[in-house]
């Protein structure tokens, strides 16, 4: 193919509840390492939750900090920490042709329920509330706080799209490179969820919020005792460009997004469907010009709660029926559920399996549910393997959508 | 509130909304914007801060009365006389 329509990820950048650069979540991811803790939240104490804890002020001033948003913060130190690394000259990029586009679960809760506390302590007086409600709670605000920061022209928008949006930020990317809309992408996902006390009451009212004495043990996809999700806030943004663009420049490409696809449930509002998620893989797969054999690694969505991560394997068996060198894995198992950022950061953890052969883990299954068996289900340490070309990747999310992005070895 | 009260006040106010800038060496008698990098929105963080924490009222038309400390101190002077 045309290397001008063949699209790579060439930097990447990202905040996770145990890690806030690539070498160290992968390195964490490795070892089995957790990034869930306890989480004081606003009228339900505390929580189980991931928390990122990077420098803000790497690369923001503390005004920006004040007046914009938590996702917007995660968004600016994402995006460059991935233009850093992608080691692109950004001076002399034409920053109107650089595209944002940001995955995100939702946003403007944490900003609306932050106003409604305040107004709150002046008798709910409507002058008290804040003339930054408005920028802050735009569905734009995380990705056009990224061009107001690095001063890019080019187009931005958040893609709202529950938890299958790490992906569908990325597809977003891809696809306006294709249609030459941009030269340049930073695309990904973002989640500053764990800031709305919101998020968690609605699980825990759902019964589907994660209970566990000792936080690293919280999430556990797959595992007969697992009870619910645990909410994390996180960010995860890749720097896309075209290979030839990139071999020009010689430029570290971590892999090529060869293969994606979206599509909906059209069942429930909240329950997953295994025959929408087996097409969904399927379509992908036949976008990537290829067969499920031909996978290495399936990165799994599976959040942890009863019914899904059953539904999920479901889909899978069916997909990967007779594939022995395809392995499974599951990153929230590390870091609880990023939201907006899962699909992204899930992702960016497994790309370095291409240059070191291993697949890390699913952690915490001490009981392997019987309805979760997986072939070459990955738990609880890492498996190095002969070889890994492709990468299939898994997000889904409320209101019946999935996302599945297939990358391969350059 | 004394005039040094409120001078300080208003400092306080301003050292949270520009929480980067070093307000050791501010004239009192010339523009906050001419020695600051405060905007349209910054300059509503005031307004609203003042409503706030001293449940003082500025109304539009009379904006151009916080434009330097003294003449913000001018102004609330007679507002805050009781507090």
């Amino acid at each position: 193919m045309n290397n001008h329509r063949r699209i790579v990820i060439t930097g990447i950048g990202l905040t996770s509840p145990n890690g806030n650069t690539l070498a160290e979540f992968r390195a964490n991811l490795l070892k089995g390492i957790s990034g869930v803790v306890w989480f004081e939240t606003r009228y339900m104490g505390k929580v189980l939750a991931g928390v990122c804890n990077y420098d803000a002020l790497k690369y923001q001033l503390k005004k920006e900090v004040r007046r914009g948003t938590r996702a917007g913060s995660i968004a600016i130190y994402c995006s460059q920490e991935a233009m850093g690394d992608s080691k692109l000259d950004f001076m002399s990029l034409d920053k109107s042709r650089i595209g944002v586009y940001l995955g995100v679960t939702e946003h403007g809760n944490v900003e609306t329920e932050n106003e409604i506390y305040n107004l709150s302590q002046f008798n709910y007086d409507t002058k008290f509330w804040s003339h930054h409600h408005n920028p802050r709670t735009v569905a734009n605000s995380p990705a056009g706080e990224v061009t107001l920061n690095m001063g890019i022209t080019g187009p931005h928008y958040t893609i709202g799209a529950a938890c299958a949006a790490g992906n569908a930020g990325l597809i977003q990317g891809v696809q306006m490179l294709l249609l030459g809309e941009v030269d340049m992408a930073l695309a990904g996902g973002i989640s500053e969820s764990i800031h709305t006390f919101g998020i968690f009451a609605s699980f825990a009212s759902q019964n589907a919020l994660a209970t566990h004495s000792d936080p690293t043990k919280a999430c556990r996809p797959f595992d007969r005792d697992r009870n619910g999700i645990v909410c994390s806030e996180g960010g995860c943004v890749f720097v896309l460009e075209r290979l030839d663009h990139a071999e020009a420049r010689g430029a570290r490409v971590y892999g090529e997004i060869v293969g994606s696809h979206m599509n909906s449930d059209a069942s429930d509002f909240v329950l997953p469907n295994p025959q929408r998620q087996i097409e969904c893989m399927q379509a992908a797969l036949k976008k990537a010009g290829i067969g499920p054999q031909d996978i290495g690694i399936v990165s799994t969505h599976a959040t942890a709660t009863n019914l899904g991560d059953i539904q999920e394997c479901q889909a899978l068996r069916a997909v990967f029926a007779d594939c022995p060198r395809t392995y499974f894995n599951n990153t929230k198992s590390f870091i609880g559920h990023a939201m907006g950022a899962a699909g992204a950061l899930e992702l960016a953890g497994n790309l370095p399996a291409f240059e070191d052969g291993f697949v890390h883990p699913t952690i915490n299954v001490d009981h392997l549910d019987t309805q979760c068996v997986l072939p070459n289900l990955v738990l609880n340490s890492p498996v190095k393997v002969p070889s890994i070309h492709y990468i299939l990747n898994n997000s889904s999310g409320m209101l019946g959508i999935n996302s599945v992005v297939v990358v391969k070895q350059v | 509130m004394t005039n040094d009260q409120i001078k300080n006040a208003v400092l306080q106010i301003i050292s949270v909304i520009a929480p980067d800038e070093d307000l050791t060496h501010l004239k009192s008698d010339v523009a906050l914007r001419e020695q600051l990098e405060l905007d349209s929105m910054d300059f509503l963080d005031i307004v609203m801060e003042l409503r706030k924490r001293y449940n003082v009222e500025v109304p539009e038309a009379e904006y151009g009365q916080l434009a330097s400390l003294d003449s913000c101190v001018a102004y609330l002077a007679p507002k805050l006389k009781d507090r």
